[in-house]
């Protein structure tokens, strides 16, 4: 069952070393496909964070993969320079006291509602895209 | 599927001294809340916290603990 290539998890250790800010969820930040990762996606558009995401749904080895990688057992998952931040419950307490915006080196807005924000840029990674 | 009340006796068989509450968000038993009081998350990282906690269910999060929403803290100090 070990092998030497494991092309999933190379693919998603070069993500996170190559995305400063990078956000593994479920669905896209346009679709949330789950509240967690809708909630962690409004938290960080909140702050103008620019982030990459990807979609973990597109095939289960994602999931298994990255969490094997992290050390962290649910999704969304957040990191920054190739950190794991935290997942929902962690980020959300981050942003409602400011560390969020101060781990990611940004300013956080005077209120921070988070409202659903209207999508913004980035567009998703595909990391089942580049397997060959 | 494991019951909250399952779920809180786990969790304060397994981290020292902890306190465990654990509610059922959505009333249908697959997102679950729990916040855990114990010493033993003193000096530890969020991140930290929440492994301890995670790691008492190993596999069965994201399979029949469809999801676990943690809060974690420390006791205050009398």
């Amino acid at each position: 069952m070990s092998s030497d290539t494991n092309p999933i998890r190379d693919a998603i250790a070069e993500a996170i070393r190559d995305n400063k800010t990078i956000l593994f969820m479920k669905g896209n930040p346009e679709a949330p496909a789950c509240g967690f990762s809708a909630r962690t996606v409004a938290a960080l558009q909140a702050l103008d964070a620019p982030f990459a995401a990807v979609d973990i749904l597109p095939d289960p080895r994602i999931r298994q993969e990255l969490s094997a990688i992290s050390n962290w057992p649910t999704i969304p998952q957040l990191f920054f320079e190739g950190e794991l931040v935290g997942g929902c419950d962690i980020v959300m307490e981050m942003f409602e006291s400011g560390e969020l915006a101060e781990t990611l080196g940004l300013e956080q807005p005077a209120a921070a509602p988070v409202a659903v924000p209207d999508a913004g840029g980035s567009a998703p990674l595909g990391i089942e895209n580049r397997l060959s | 599927m494991p019951t909250t009340d399952e779920i809180k006796r786990r969790i304060e068989a397994a981290i020292p001294e902890s306190t465990a509450e654990v509610e059922d968000w959505t009333g249908t038993g697959d997102h679950l809340r729990a916040t855990v009081v114990s010493p033993a998350f003193a000096g530890l990282s969020r991140i930290a916290q929440h492994r301890l906690v995670y790691d008492v269910f190993g596999a069965e999060i994201g399979g029949p603990i469809h999801a676990l929403s943690l809060t974690t803290r420390v006791p205050e100090q009398a």
